[in-house]
């Protein structure tokens, strides 16, 4: 455990309270998806039954296992679909958090011309978020004969300005004078970046990976990808889902593990996210 | 510098020009420091470069192709015909479903905006008192709504019409109701329910980052604003976290801003599209509705841009109310 700070007006009762307060706010928030979870597990027929109840009567892996042997009759192999799955999702994670890094760095902390330009640019279009400039970006993956291959799932996602916008507002609150005396002790700016600027914010990447990961791995890439073989798993699911309507135990089962990978990785980044920023030791 | 110029101009000038000559070589050398910016410069512009490049084709060229779209008549199989303004035109002019869709975005934005930008802060800054673990599991909790958008269903359940749906169930047994309250189909009420469901689904990225931000802030002030004077946690949140905090603010701000006024796949899969008498009728409803169903490509990125436009002008209101803070 990481030592307690102190803290102004706090009792061992207000704690409490706080405890009580946030954990029922967050019963709240997570019903909904209870009910998804255990309708994994739940038989056919309790399924079906209206209204749906809170608990199970007789808890099953017969949906898993429906799951299993559908899938596993598909004319391509399930295992390529998660390898799809995951390779799309791993490399554009750490592309996109490398190269959008690498451009927050110069928008927070240097001066050059065309800086503010290129940070409006960058807020501007994250504003307009409209679903029209999807036929634009086909046109272009299209002429760049990039269709069909992973690329046109990685490439637009390498782009995503949330992360340049995170990054970059992160990045701001580093103190110049560290930058300044790395500087004079000779380091040049790429060294600067990865060995100083980098490990302040490492709240803010791992965050970012959080991100990047859950936005690449819900991304179907069904209208670019024509080939069975590069397909990803929400594309294998969701024909699991057309196939035929009694399969509704075998979907929830479905819905859980496309599930699972992003808690993974959340639960993995954000228990690393730990102050950094204890002892500054700067004297501005 | 410049006498030195003034020198060397009355050696070879014939005396008349001197003050084109001036403004010649000022600009020159204006030129000449803007390149030698470059060069010194050429790290920043280095590390720039492979964002900048995809961004240009990937989302800067859709978004300008899309406004030249705007003034053209495009039904996507024939190429399209430029038509100038009149789409904007037909867009104030003639469609009232447009006028009720920029109605129900900007009560979902005026009032799902701040709250959820509020809850997201305060349930950040609370979840942050706890020691690791406790403090994961709980942003694992609130953040989870938001990544699995498969829980629509659940909604859908909840808010159920008849009287089997779980909040009438539960109204009626506590005795509050004689009768189930049509929370999805009845245009009065639907949109409020909306706005709802938005809230409960926002805790999404401005969260993470507001609890990442919280971890990276300086403890050493927090010590001295507590040797200084201050009273209460609120005082210390004021003038001492928010402060700190503003870059983060400022992007969960512009994230919610660009969020509510998207809302569009919520009301579509929960109250049918279109809604009864257009009543959760959003902006990026409208879109879609032209540019997916209708094919009038045109006419939808007119829509877009008129949007586009409104969320710039929401921007710059709130960055000029963020600029105060802690003040």
């Amino acid at each position: 455990m990481f030592k307690k700070h102190k803290k102004i007006n706090r009792s061992f009762g207000g704690t409490l309270l706080l405890l009580f307060c946030l954990s029922s706010l967050g019963i709240v928030m997570v019903l909904p998806l209870y009910l998804l979870v255990i309708s994994a597990f739940k038989p056919v027929d309790e399924l079906f039954a209206f209204p749906p109840r809170f608990f199970i009567i007789r808890p099953t892996l017969l949906n898993f296992d429906t799951m299993y042997r559908i899938v596993s009759n598909m004319y391509i192999p399930f295992s390529r679909y998660v390898f799809n799955s995951f390779y799309v999702s791993v490399v554009t994670t750490f592309f996109h958090v490398l190269i959008a890094s690498a451009a927050a760095y110069p928008l927070a902390k240097g001066k050059f011309s065309g800086k503010s330009l290129l940070f409006n640019l960058v807020v501007w279009s994250l504003l307009f978020s409209a679903p029209v400039t999807g036929v634009p970006r086909y046109v272009i993956l299209a002429k760049g004969g990039l269709l069909n291959s992973h690329w046109a799932i990685i490439l637009p996602q390498i782009q995503s300005v949330l992360g340049l916008f995170l990054m970059k507002q992160f990045m701001e609150n580093i103190s110049d004078s560290i930058l300044e005396a790395a500087r004079i002790d000779g380091a040049n700016e790429y060294r600067i970046f990865w060995s100083i600027a980098m490990p302040q914010v490492k709240p803010a990447w791992l965050t970012l990976v959080i991100f990047a990961f859950q936005a690449v791995w819900a991304d179907s890439g069904q209208n670019v990808l024509f080939e069975e073989t590069l397909k990803t798993i929400p594309v294998a699911l969701s024909q699991l889902q057309n196939s035929t309507i009694s399969r509704v135990g075998a979907i929830a089962a479905a819905s859980l593990i496309m599930i699972i990978p992003p808690i993974l990785v959340f639960v993995f980044n954000q228990s690393r996210v730990i102050e950094t920023m204890t002892q500054s030791g700067i004297k501005e | 510098m410049k006498s030195e110029e003034n020198g060397l101009n009355s050696d070879w000038n014939n005396g008349g020009s001197v003050h084109m000559e001036k403004t010649l070589v000022h600009k020159r050398e204006k030129w000449q420091s803007f390149f030698r910016g470059l060069v010194l410069n050429r790290h920043y512009y280095f590390m720039l470069a492979p964002f900048f490049i995809l961004f240009f084709i990937f989302t800067v060229a859709p978004i300008i192709s899309s406004v030249f779209i705007s003034l053209t008549d495009f039904n996507m199989i024939q190429s399209p015909k430029l038509v100038g303004l009149s789409n904007y035109f037909r867009l104030f002019l003639n469609d009232d479903v447009f006028l009720t869709a920029i109605r129900n975005t900007v009560a979902i934005a005026l009032v799902a905006g701040p709250i959820s930008y509020l809850a997201c802060w305060l349930i950040a800054w609370q979840v942050n008192e706890f020691g690791s673990g406790l403090r994961t599991l709980f942003t694992l909790v609130f953040y989870i709504p938001s990544m699995t958008a498969s829980a629509i269903e659940m909604w859908r359940y909840f808010f159920s019409s008849d009287s089997y749906g779980l909040v009438n169930a539960w109204l009626f047994k506590l005795g509050f109701l004689k009768q189930p309250v049509e929370w999805l189909t009845n245009p009065n009420i639907n949109l409020s329910v909306i706005i709802g469901i938005t809230i409960w689904l926002s805790l999404g990225v401005p969260f993470l980052a507001f609890v990442a931000g919280l971890q990276t802030l300086d403890r050493s002030l927090f010590e001295s604003g507590a040797i200084d004077g201050i009273r209460n946690r609120w005082q210390e949140m004021w003038f001492i976290t928010l402060p700190q905090m503003k870059p983060q603010l400022m992007f969960g701000a512009v994230m919610q801003i660009a969020a509510s006024f998207s809302v569009a796949s919520i009301p579509m899969s929960l109250t049918g599209f279109p809604s009864i008498n257009y009543s959760t009728h959003t902006v990026i409803s409208h879109v879609i509705d032209f540019g997916n169903y209708r094919y009038e490509m045109g006419y939808a990125c007119a829509i877009s841009t008129v949007l586009f436009i409104m969320i710039i002008l929401a921007k710059r209101l709130l960055t000029a109310f963020l600029n105060r803070v802690g003040t």
